[in-house]
């Protein structure tokens, strides 16, 4: 086949459009480069009143919102794609287990995601020193401040400064209120000295520019914002480049396959298959950006291989792929007979999740684990969805009453029961290790021809000794709320609730920075050691996930890569 | 076999069967059921598109047991002078979709159709459509309650089948539109949101407390384009 070659040299190819990509895309764009975004999805715009789900009854899915294949957090969720994407295996090693979800559309994951935005505080970055596992970062809290410090202002987030050692503070905007159940989890959580602050998340309870709406709480941020009043790549950071007078060609539906290079083995391009003729192009220019994602950046590095780079792009040190590591996480429910017989007259959507919070108050030096969680609250008096009704009176049995029936009792029990059921969520730090990664399955290739990922993964006794650590916090802050306890408080046969590695979403660390070019693959700049002019602006440079989410953290440091780009490619260094 | 249903049996790990029948074409309305093709929606991706109008070209439930299942849901939420019923809400033209959507319902809900009018012809020598009210009921004070003790799995096939009937219905009824208004979901609409009414905090033995509250949005300024010192303090 021939590939068909765009004649146009840009200053920046910038692969993927989420978070990293959106950043990178905005900081060069504004600084006057002439950039291509190659995203391997369709176009999206959440204003578009066509495209939008916001605001959408259940009556206008077929199957209410039920979640599919297509979209496992449901019908209207606002990211295309999934943990299983037709025509797009991946596959696994050793028995292992590691799900990975991808969501090809412009914005990627950030359409859909929580957009709870915690800064990782200075003892992040430099955990080995206080517990002796993992690796440092080689860059400090202080490093990555000032960029924080503009992104609260440009993208905007709640929360409230509470001079925390750990969960710095930031330039919020003021928190809303909390709800009905979020008032019962102060009082649990507190009654165990867990401390409980405002969330912190990025909407816009209060406007910050003159593009962007203010948040109209209809709870529904997985569905993405046509306001703009919530965190999403597209909307916030490729659209207002665009407007900006930027020279953004963007690429859509076009999978990236490697990145081209010259005899000298710097890199020229990208090769990318266009998915709606399924032709092979190539797109040229003087520094590549990777924001693919972690995995599918290491996919793409791996793929890469040329004489001058036999390994792979990048890949000498033999490190691409590995350190991959998602955050742990697990969940317990439960029945909180005093949120019963709720008064449905006010609207209490609220933001789309949580009001309030628990950042790690725990002391890992007494603790049978070295990293901390943080929890999330979950409950309220929810729009019916799929499943709304179901087992409608199961709770009976807490009251000793008979379970089931039919007739007009049923209609009283749902009113009755529902907003009382109140859950909380860990998310938290598990240990970076080299034996966890993905690598090219030799054998498998995916609908475009390209070769696919194979993944190792495992956890090992400190992530299941702190999911058990979660599970007895859970069950005694829902039962300080007066709850009963919904389901088994899974055991070591259930490695304690952990969920599998990938289900969190948060998959960092496949190309990790460092110093040591024989022990990392990008320097503290995002910057490949061996080839100067590619950079990775996703969540593979991370040498550590924190117990916070990763998406504010990318941000930063994709802003601070892309100057560094800028100034680098001003002195005709790259 | 059709690409929907390749694509179920990958997320089933089992091959289709053949219970999918009687399909029209797309675009046809059946003259029995009103069922019809919807157009295809810009929120939904081509390929989720073509799926719902495959499923709604096709039809799972021939007339008799449509007619069973709408008596069966009615039984379970009945219309009244105050309430609304099933059928108001179209809660067999639901399950329909739901059970071509989601292959494993199918055998069950055959199945325990069949349960019924078996049980019904025994008892009272009539299906279960054309007993008398009291006729049905009886047979379904055997079959509505169940123990939450005893795993699903370990209960008895028409339990189960009447629950996930139950469940269904309910889903149905209170994600369409009447349920919602009968349920009085306040939400899914523009709006400011500015905490829990006093009357409810009453009612439920909580409070604000005025530290918290300090630093919450002061609603009347959320149009302010926010600015700060340099130490983080919110100036406006």
């Amino acid at each position: 086949m021939q590939i068909i070659e765009n004649a146009t040299l840009y200053d920046a190819i910038i692969v993927g459009s989420g978070a990293g990509g959106g950043m990178a895309t905005k900081v060069l764009a504004d600084a006057g480069l002439k950039v291509a975004v190659v995203e391997a999805g369709p176009f999206f715009d959440p204003a578009n009143p066509e495209q939008k789900t916001q605001l959408r009854w259940p009556w206008e899915s077929e199957r209410r919102g039920a979640s599919t294949q297509f979209r496992p957090f449901g019908d209207f969720d606002a990211a295309y794609g999934g943990w299983e994407i037709e025509g797009e295996p991946y596959t696994h090693k050793d028995g292992t287990k590691f799900d990975w979800f991808r969501s090809h559309m412009l914005g990627g994951r950030t359409n859909h995601w929580g957009r709870i935005s915690l800064r990782f505080g200075p003892k992040d970055f430099k955990h080995k020193d206080i517990d002796g596992y993992g690796e440092n970062w080689p860059i400090s809290y202080e490093d990555i401040k000032p960029y924080y410090d503009r992104l609260d202002k440009l993208i905007g987030v709640f929360g409230t400064n509470e001079r925390l050692p750990n969960d710095p503070d930031g330039f919020f905007l003021p928190p809303p209120k909390p709800r009905l159940h979020e008032l019962f989890y102060i009082k649990g959580a507190r009654k165990s000295n867990i401390p409980v602050y405002p969330s912190r998340m990025s909407m816009l309870t209060k406007k910050i520019n003159k593009e962007r709406g203010v948040c109209f709480y209809c709870g529904q941020c997985s569905r993405a914002c046509s306001v703009y009043a919530d965190f999403s790549s597209g909307s916030c950071l490729i659209f207002p480049a665009q407007k900006n007078g930027g020279q953004v060609d963007l690429f859509v539906n076009c999978m990236v396959r490697e990145v081209t290079v010259d005899e000298e083995g710097r890199a020229t391009g990208v090769s990318y298959i266009n998915k709606e003729d399924r032709k092979e192009y190539k797109v040229k220019a003087k520094v590549v950006v990777l924001g693919a994602s972690a995995c599918s950046t290491a996919r793409i590095l791996l793929n890469s291989k040329s004489t001058q780079h036999p390994n792979g792009l990048g890949n000498s040190s033999d490190h691409v792929g590995k350190y991959l590591h998602d955050s742990t996480g697990a969940d317990r429910a439960a029945f909180i007979p005093d949120l019963m017989n709720r008064k449905p007259s006010y609207n209490e959507d609220g933001v789309g999740g949580m009001h309030v919070y628990s950042p790690w108050w725990g002391d890992n030096s007494k603790l049978d684990f070295p990293r901390g969680y943080h929890l999330e609250i979950w409950g309220g008096m929810g729009m019916p969805n799929y499943g709304f009704g179901f087992n409608v009176n199961e709770f009976n049995k807490f009251f000793g009453t008979k379970v089931g029936g039919y007739g007009d009792m049923l209609r009283s029990d749902v009113k009755k029961y529902w907003g009382a059921v109140v859950g909380v969520s860990s998310r938290g730090e598990s240990i970076a290790r080299k034996d966890n990664y993905c690598e090219i399955d030799p054998s498998t290739v995916d609908e475009w021809g390209i070769p696919v990922l194979r993944f190792h993964y495992k956890w090992s006794d400190l992530e299941l000794n702190q999911a058990r650590h979660a599970h007895n916090t859970f069950e005694e802050i829902l039962t300080n709320m007066g709850g009963e306890m919904l389901g088994d408080k899974p055991g070591k046969d259930m490695d304690y609730g952990l969920q599998t590695p990938g289900r969190i979403i948060h998959e960092v660390g496949t190309t990790r920075m460092g110093d040591d070019a024989k022990t990392s693959v990008t320097n503290k700049f995002q910057q490949l050691h061996e080839v100067d002019n590619v950079f990775i602006v996703d969540a593979g440079p991370f040498v550590s996930q924190a117990d916070k989410n990763c998406t504010w953290t990318i941000m930063a440091l994709s802003w601070r890569a892309s100057e560094y780009i800028v100034d680098q490619l001003k002195k005709q260094n790259l | 076999m059709d690409r929907r249903k390749s694509i179920k049996s990958i997320v089933l790990g089992s091959v289709a069967t053949g219970l999918v029948a009687n399909g029209c074409k797309p675009g046809q309305e059946n003259p029995e059921t009103g069922v019809k093709k919807p157009e295809n929606v810009a929120w939904r991706t081509p390929v989720e598109n073509e799926i719902i109008n495959e499923i709604q070209g096709e039809e799972f439930f021939n007339a008799h047991e449509r007619e069973t299942l709408t008596v069966l849901c009615d039984l379970i939420l009945p219309p009244s002078d105050q309430f609304k019923g099933a059928s108001d809400a179209k809660v067999v033209d639901f399950i329909e979709f739901m059970v071509k959507d989601h292959i494993p319902f199918q055998t069950d809900f055959r199945g325990g159709l069949m349960w019924l009018d078996h049980k019904c012809n025994t008892e009272f020598g009539l299906e279960f459509k054309s007993c008398n009210e009291n006729q049905q009921k009886s047979i379904l004070d055997t079959i509505a309650f169940y123990d939450p003790d005893v795993i699903a799995e370990e209960r008895p096939f028409e339990v189960n089948f009447f629950a996930t009937v139950r469940d269904l219905t309910m889903t149905g009824f209170y994600t369409s539109k009447i349920g919602i208004e009968e349920l009085g979901y306040k939400g899914n609409m523009p709006n400011v949101w500015n905490g829990v009414p006093e009357d409810v905090l009453k009612q439920h033995g909580v409070a604000y407390e005025e530290e918290w509250l300090a630093k919450c949005i002061d609603q009347s300024k959320r149009g302010v384009i926010a600015e700060w010192d340099d130490e983080g303090n919110l100036l406006t």
